[in-house]
């Protein structure tokens, strides 16, 4: 029945983030340790193939189930939330939409069962908000792809096996052919470059990909030639509602903790809680987040459903939910005082993790420019 | 009619255990009320020599089956061996030590006997006519419930050990003992033992503990705590700041960063109670604090607050424990 | 094999609180889980299957609701469930409940009982024992470690007691309770979870089993309870000032009026 379904789903991925999740966020944050753990515990649970097909070994589940499973899991922490939505909005789920059959059979069953990660590369040193002017290029060549470039700033580098690459394949009317590929890790001249230090999302794999006349097959082409900007927006679409349910949970996490820090802490003999200043900045954070819920869950629906609001939904949900992990999290430090700046206290990391929620898989600004670029155009 | 307080005295090797011995003080207590004698079942292979012991403790009559079929604990051959007695002898109430024994036997005979069975009691009270009521804890502790057993024979109960007070010896006293032989029906005997071994069990785990023996930064030297932890059969947790201090384990941190906890007892010793630590023992149902300092926000939730050395009272009582 | 895992649905006690203003029991929105040692029941019975092969059925005596116990036993990974529910078993005790458990257990057919060792509402440990008596099978309590032998299609557990453990075989029919330190159970699995849209769970009433009213209920409950008290909070807050010797007898003095020593 549909409603033990959702019922039971809630409680499983709330108990595992509480239980799995939660314990290792301070540790991998300081030292800066992917929780691959965690992933191949996820892998078992068929978290990592939620939305893929049983006939690819998934779990068959929908999209809902998918982002309530990374808004809770980054509300205990958001690098192990950024993981999985990585993995699956832009990379697995790419791979289910545009996939042939033969790519579907080949790579969705160890992705989804966490056997293997996925990733995806779009970002360039000279091409991040301008996704347009990409310098990666792959070259026909006989039976495959010779595929030259850098990619920058890719999550789950390094520790991913399958890789979603856009890469330049020619000449187009207006401007650069791009092309989709399908990269392994272990091809011949495929590397990986430098590890960032971050600010935050710490324990996640941020490194550059280098591609030195890397032989990709033809039959790893993604989609059509020339469909790869086409692609990689549709993907992500998704991926920023991935990211806003991450900022979402990042916010709600730091929440709770600064309910529970205001009830029990007590400052001229009465708890913090019993002063307005807190009770009326908790009451505008609570709104605030649930407002970011609200347009979260609305655009998951458009891309349950395929609606045409979907890119504008998704820019909306992102645009919100990560400009409110962000405020929540300033200011449940700002009610932790002094303890909140420590690491003794976990909402210093939650304020480090929001801020890149509203810098990758586009900006804000760029979430604007999707915004208003579809209400003006009309 | 059934008649008499029976108690199962339990024995592990030939040792009488000593939640036997607490059983035959509120047996005592209890019969002088109904004005019944006190019944001791004593079952295992070597063992009958233990029979004169449990008179001294207080049993008018000393049951005793002594066969090899006994030598370990055995759910089928014990119950096999107490079911006979209960039949043959009929008394009114039968009480077992709550242990990892009484709670195998006792449900498995009850059922056995039809009758009703009441588990891990820390109470038990009788009326004249020899009614019992048996109170026990539920809900993790939160509610006390008593219990009754008002038509069928023997009432039967598990009873806490540590709860009861132990029988005092009187080496004086008289009592009869009965040898009884079983005919074993060992067509039932499927279980097989294939090997028994004894262990050291070490409960360092705080959030199990019954009594906890915390030390803070009044604490300069730990040892002395441990030690009165074992003589309490308890456990050491701390402060945040000794374990920062690498004084002790991050598994015995108590607090908002560490475990919470909720023993039956929590002493502090030398902790001055930083809201965070509170946040993880205030729940404790009886706390001790000690502490040099008059104002600590500790002896605000402590129910017994001591100013005094911890060092120095933590001696005193590796001394009289 | 067969396997049945008798489970109970139980407040999470540690949420339950008690007002120390008016004395009762707050049971207002704690949530119901799976008794912690039934859980762990669960885990080796589908452990047994994943490594021998075996039918898992997990039953649970219980009012409608506990249906969610059951499907949440289905989404761990057990193949059937069942809800034993009728108007007839409320106010069952332990000998009471025991006598509905094993009914329905006859009538589905077991090789191999799990239970929990205790359920952490009543803490009693007696059902399972009476279970085995009711059907006349051996039983093996505090299971610390449970394992099958192909060979010898037998049992062999590792019974825990304070002081010591057995290693002890059985082979036929048997009944085995499971303390929660065996295992940590598994989580739900998406999968399964996802499943449920397939999966039913069974209803057994008095009607289906072969039950004499006068055994069951209130009416077959040897035990009855006569009144219940929330515990007393410690409410004295005293801080004297002493001397170590005199601090010391203090603290010895109150552990003992506590029965603590």
């Amino acid at each position: 029945m549909a409603e033990y379904k959702q019922l039971l789903f809630e409680q499983m991925i709330k108990d595992f983030a509480e239980n799995e999740v939660k314990p290792l966020a301070q540790e991998i944050d300081e030292e800066e340790r992917f929780p691959i753990e965690t992933v191949e515990k996820m892998g078992k649970l068929g978290i990592m193939g939620i939305i893929v097909p049983k006939q690819y070994g998934g779990a068959g589940g929908d999209y809902n189930m998918y982002i309530r499973a990374v808004e809770e899991i980054s509300k205990a922490c958001g690098t192990t939330g950024v993981i999985l939505s990585a993995h699956m909005s832009l990379c697995v789920a790419p791979i289910l939409e545009f996939g042939t059959e033969a790519q579907k059979a080949k790579y969705l069953p160890d992705l989804a069962s966490g056997k293997k990660i996925g990733a995806f590369g779009l970002t360039e040193p000279n091409a991040g908000t301008d996704a347009g002017n990409q310098q990666t290029v792959a070259v026909e060549k006989d039976d495959h792809y010779l595929l030259n470039g850098n990619k920058i700033f890719i999550t789950n580098a390094g520790y991913a096996d399958t890789y979603v690459v856009i890469a330049v394949t020619g000449k187009a009317a207006k401007g650069p052919e791009m092309s989709a590929f399908i990269v392994e890790k272990g091809m011949e001249g495929f590397s990986f470059g430098k590890k960032e230090k971050k600010m935050g999302i710490r324990g996640s794999a941020t490194c550059e990909l280098i591609f030195e006349n890397v032989k990709v097959p033809k039959e790893n082409m993604l989609g059509q030639r020339g469909d790869g900007f086409k692609i990689a927006m549709k993907t992500l679409d998704g991926g920023r509602i991935g990211i806003a349910a991450q900022a979402l949970g990042i916010a709600e996490g730091a929440l709770d903790e600064t309910i529970a820090y205001v009830k029990s802490r007590k400052q001229f003999s009465k708890s913090l809680s019993a002063f307005q200043n807190t009770q009326f900045v908790i009451a505008d954070l609570a709104t605030k987040v649930a407002a970011a819920r609200a347009l979260v869950y609305i655009a998951t629906d458009a891309k349950q459903k395929k609606l045409p609001t979907l890119s504008v939904n998704a820019a909306q949900a992102k645009l919100f939910a990560s400009e409110t992990a962000m405020e929540v999290t300033t200011k449940a430090v700002q009610l932790h005082g002094g303890y909140g700046y420590t690491r003794e206290y976990p909402i210093e990391r939650m304020m480090r993790d929001a801020k890149i929620t509203e810098i990758y898989e586009g900006t804000s600004e760029v979430q604007r420019m999707v915004i208003s670029g579809a209400l003006l155009r009309k | 009619m059934n008649k008499n307080i029976w108690v199962f005295c339990e024995q592990r090797d030939g040792e009488i255990q000593p939640v036997a011995l607490e059983l035959l003080g509120i047996a005592k207590e209890l019969s002088e009320k109904t004005n019944e004698k006190v019944g001791a079942i004593l079952v295992g292979h070597n063992v009958k020599a233990k029979a004169n012991d449990l008179v001294a403790y207080g049993a008018d009559e000393v049951y005793v089956v002594d066969d090899e079929e006994l030598d370990n604990f055995l759910t089928e051959p014990y119950v096999q061996a107490v079911y006979k007695l209960v039949s043959d002898y009929k008394p009114s109430i039968l009480l077992f030590g709550a242990t990892s024994i009484g709670r195998d036997l006792a449900p498995r005979l009850s059922a056995r006997l039809r009758t009703g069975l009441t588990a891990d009691c820390t109470k038990l009270e009788c009326d004249e006519k020899g009614n019992l009521f048996m109170t026990r804890p539920a809900f993790g502790g939160n509610l006390f419930a008593t219990i009754a057993c008002p038509d069928h024979r023997p009432q039967m109960s598990t009873v806490r050990p540590g709860v009861m007070k132990k029988a005092e010896r009187d080496d004086s006293r008289k009592g009869e003992i009965i040898d009884v032989k079983i005919d074993w029906d060992t067509s039932k005997f499927a279980v097989k033992l294939i090997e028994e071994v004894k262990e050291v069990q070490s409960v360092d785990k705080i959030e199990d503990a019954k009594i906890l023996v915390s030390c803070g930064r009044g604490v300069k030297n730990v040892k002395p705590a441990f030690e009165v932890a074992e003589k309490l059969k308890g456990t050491v947790s701390s402060s945040r700041a000794l374990v920062d201090a690498g004084v002790m384990e991050h598994a015995r941190q108590v607090g908002q960063t560490g475990k919470t906890v909720r023993p039956q007892a929590y002493l502090a010793f030398g902790i001055s109670g930083a809201i965070q630590h509170l946040a993880g023992m205030e729940e404790s149902e009886f706390i001790v604090a000690v502490n040099t300092d008059k104002s600590a926000p500790i002896f605000k939730v402590a129910n017994l607050g001591i100013v005094s050395d911890a060092a120095a009272v933590m001696k005193n009582l590796i001394k009289m424990l | 094999m067969k396997i049945i895992v008798c489970i109970k649905q139980v407040p999470n006690t540690t949420e339950i609180k008690i007002d120390p203003v008016t004395n009762t029991l707050k049971r207002d929105g704690v949530p119901s889980i799976i008794n912690p040692d039934d859980k762990s029941a669960i885990d080796v019975a589908i452990q047994l299957k994943e490594k021998h092969g075996a039918e898992v059925t997990v039953i649970c005596m219980g009012p409608p609701q506990a249906e969610n116990a059951l499907r949440e036993a289905l989404a761990m990974g057990a193949d059937n469930a069942y809800l034993l529910t009728d108007r007839a078993f409320a106010g069952s005790d332990t000998l009471a409940t025991s006598t509905i458990v094993a009914a329905a257990i006859k009538k589905l057919g077991a090789d191999v009982v799990l239970c929990g060792r205790q359920a952490i509402d009543g803490d009693t440990a007696q059902v399972g024992p009476q279970i085995a008596e009711h059907l006349g099978i051996p039983q093996i309590t505090y299971a610390a470690a449970i394992d099958y032998n192909e060979e010898r299609n037998s049992l062999i557990v590792k019974r825990q007691f304070e002081d010591r453990y057995q290693t002890l075989e059985v082979s036929g029919q048997c009944l085995v309770t499971v303390l929660s330190t065996l295992c940590k159970p598994r989580y739900m699995n998406v999968w399964d979870i996802v499943d449920q849209d397939s999966k039913e769970v069974g209803k057994i009433t008095f009607a289906d089993m072969d039950l004499d009213a006068k055994n069951i209920g209130l009416a077959g409950s040897p035990t009855k309870v006569q009144s219940t008290a929330t515990k007393q909070f410690d409410k004295t807050i005293e801080t004297l000032e002493l001397d170590p010797e005199a601090a010391a007898k203090a603290i010895i003095d109150a552990l003992s009026k506590r029965h603590l020593i």
